[in-house]
């Protein structure tokens, strides 16, 4: 294999990584801690929040948005780091 | 100046600035038309996406659904938004890598068949009227409402200023009218809900409101919801009702039926670069995360507001809003008994849920329906839809607010109706006739094509807002279930499997497709009577039967491409192009 075969497998190696732990993640925040978790979280209480239910109704949200921004972060730098960027 | 003065001025004045985009807009070829270009700024496809997608649901009825919900409503909070995550790291880049103008195109080129464009054409048809059909109604309500006419030529109003911007400018056009139709209604969603608030809670962001304690007592807000309802026999605001098998499922099939939505996943086909793509999707999020955080804020107060201003006062003292909305029929009251006081408590006040109103007035003069009424205690009933349009009357907020309120819902559902038909009208000018019928036709034919389907598709759309068959509200689960079942698998396979082929993709979708219809059909139409856990697989609802329906599909796209040819070898270099970004 040349070179450029042997970037490109890991290029797309190294996505399907960050794309895996981002939606674990994703799963966790959403179904795991706003469906599944959420009945030991809402014995924990902050302000006038019981925690599952925050996940389920805002917290997840917030989190999907950081994981968003997350992506778009490791993405630009692994599309340096392999020099496949559009310019 | 009364509301009625200030809402035409100012619903004027947003249809004006719409139209004036739309002038200064307009196509000029078919790559305009399908997809701006390519040419649109991420923050604004970002905008423009959020208000492509945040429909009249999202803005009139989510939180009100949500508030009589409470918990459960938690499904249409992360369903709705945790799509957008699939979206951005499993579909927006590679589909923008892939570069052509809509959805079936990626289809039928990745699985070399024209049948399977087909399919996909179809699914997308199906999911886009049904999706439109609700804008159009949500128009009428508010045109009805607000600047009292009737909702026909409500209906007929939002059909002409779409029809202006969609048909003249295409996705052009309509990219730059939904990112003013984006700061209109977030504005006009924002500005009630800080309001409210800091008259309930101090607090002016009503994220944190939400979880703070009220200024006339020294309880959280949330522990009030729950002290009241349990007063008047509902269960608490916090806690599940229905089964979290079903929970789960309903928040899973939303998610992945967004991210399977053809008029959002078009979006991504506008801005210039795969890293823009990305970029774009998170900008989405983030402006539609503004709305669905102060949701559930917006939800928590108006339930507890309502509760407050409406159990057990007098019918003869209710404020004004009330008897507004009895008047358009979308809340009722049914005293029995015959004390003038209305008592709000929990299960239906009338036999067959909706009032069915007489002409007469009762002795309060409050109208009277012809339905038997029930044997529980609750006299009241209300719609769901009302919450978000009354909310700042319950409230009492001053009369520009409620105007404002208008023009938000109006943009709304214009956008979203206006971003549907774009992909209706380009899914028949573009992928059936273009790419499968007639190949011969001109780019100047074709845009001419387009035109007339985005035409046609309005005027279709009109008479399902004024004649809206009675089904609208019960397929509104077909749009999410069917994506999450055909579309979304198709290409997500497309993309990350190299082997799958045209006849894994082609049973896939239509085996998926099959069997979540089949499934939602029998519980919605030939048996309803069944519809209840009892009766569901595995006590899943219609709602979230979706999911499965992805399942199926992949299972079954899966074995039959194992066991058939593997796709050409162009397919492969296509499938290794669209995963390198900077790959010519």
């Amino acid at each position: 294999m040349d070179n450029k075969k042997i970037n490109k497998y890991s290029y797309w190696n190294s996505n399907l990584k960050i794309v895996f732990t981002l939606l674990l993640i994703w799963f966790l925040s959403s179904f795991g801690a706003g469906i599944i978790f959420s009945d030991q979280l809402d014995k924990i209480k902050i302000g006038g929040f019981q925690i599952g239910f925050w996940f389920a109704q805002q917290g997840s949200i917030i989190i999907f948005v950081i994981l968003i921004v997350v992506y778009c972060f490791l993405m630009n730098r692994l599309d340096k780091k392999f020099d496949i960027s559009e310019e | 100046m009364d509301t009625q003065t200030l809402t035409y001025i100012i619903v004027g004045a947003a249809f004006a600035l719409y139209i004036g985009i739309a002038i200064w807009s307009k196509a000029s070829s078919t790559g305009e038309f399908y997809v701006a270009g390519g040419g649109v700024h991420p923050i604004a496809n970002g905008m423009a996406t959020a208000a492509d997608w945040m429909s009249a649901a999202s803005f009139i009825s989510m939180a009100g659904i949500i508030s009589f919900m409470g918990r459960d409503g938690s499904v249409y909070l992360m369903g709705w938004t945790g799509g957008y995550v699939l979206l951005a790291l499993l579909l927006a880049p590679y589909l923008r890598k892939f570069g052509k103008f809509t959805v079936p195109d990626f289809i039928g080129d990745r699985y070399y068949s024209n049948i399977a464009r087909l399919v996909a054409v179809i699914c997308l048809i199906f999911i886009s009227f049904t999706y439109i059909a609700g804008q159009m109604r949500g128009v009428g309500i508010v045109f009805s409402r607000f600047l009292e006419v009737d909702i026909n030529t409500g209906v007929i109003i939002g059909m002409a200023i779409v029809f202006i911007y969609a048909v003249l400018g295409g996705m052009k056009g309509i990219t730059y009218t939904q990112v003013a139709q984006y700061c209109v209604l977030i504005f006009a969603y924002m500005v009630p809900a800080i309001f409210i608030s800091i008259l309930m809670t101090g607090n002016p962001i009503p994220q944190l409101g939400f979880g703070s304690k009220l200024l006339t007592e020294d309880i959280y807000l949330l522990d009030k919801l729950n002290l009241v309802l349990n007063d008047i026999g509902f269960n608490s605001y916090t806690e599940f009702s229905r089964s979290k098998i079903d929970i789960f499922c309903i928040t899973a099939a939303l998610m992945i039926g967004t991210a399977g939505l053809p008029h959002v996943i078009v979006r991504f086909f506008t801005v210039p670069r795969v890293k823009d793509a990305r970029t774009s999707a998170g900008w989405a999020l983030i402006f539609i995360a503004i709305l669905y955080t102060t949701a559930p804020a917006v939800s928590s107060f108006a339930r507890l507001n309502f509760v407050n201003t409406i159990d057990n006062s007098s019918y003869i003292s209710t404020p004004s809003w009330f008897k507004n909305w009895e008047n358009i029929g979308l809340i009722s009251w049914t005293d029995k008994n015959d004390d003038g006081i209305i008592q709000y408590r929990s299960g239906n006040a009338l036999e067959n849920v909706k009032p069915k109103f007489s002409n007469q007035r009762g002795k309060f003069n409050q109208r009277l329906t012809l339905n038997t009424p029930t044997e529980n205690d609750n006299e009241i009933y209300i719609d769901r839809d009302i919450m978000v349009l009354a909310n700042p009357e319950i409230a009492r907020l001053p009369n520009w607010v409620i105007a404002l309120v208008a023009a938000g819902a109006l943009a709304a559902a214009l956008s979203t109706a206006a971003g549907l038909l774009l992909v209706i009208s380009s899914a028949i000018s573009h992928d059936l006739m273009k790419k499968t019928l007639k190949p011969s036709i001109s780019e100047k034919q074709e845009l001419l094509l387009a035109r007339i389907s985005a035409a046609t598709a309005i005027i279709i759309a009109g008479i399902f807002g004024i004649y809206p068959p009675a089904f609208v509200a019960q397929v509104v689960a077909f749009a999410f279930g069917l994506a999450a079942a055909s579309i979304f698998p198709a290409i997500v396979m497309g993309i990350f499997s190299k082997r799958m082929n045209s006849y894994g993709a082609i049973t896939g979708m239509i085996s998926g497709l099959l069997f979540t219809a089949s499934y939602i059909i029998f519980f919605k139409f030939i048996s309803p009577e069944l519809n209840n856990s009892e009766y569901w697989l595995l006590g899943i609802s219609p709602e979230g039967i979706g999911v499965i329906g992805m399942l199926v599909n992949f299972i079954f796209a899966i074995i039959i491409s194992s066991i058939s040819k593997a796709p050409p070898i162009e397919v492969y270099k296509l499938v290794d192009n669209i995963r390198l970004p900077g790959e010519k």
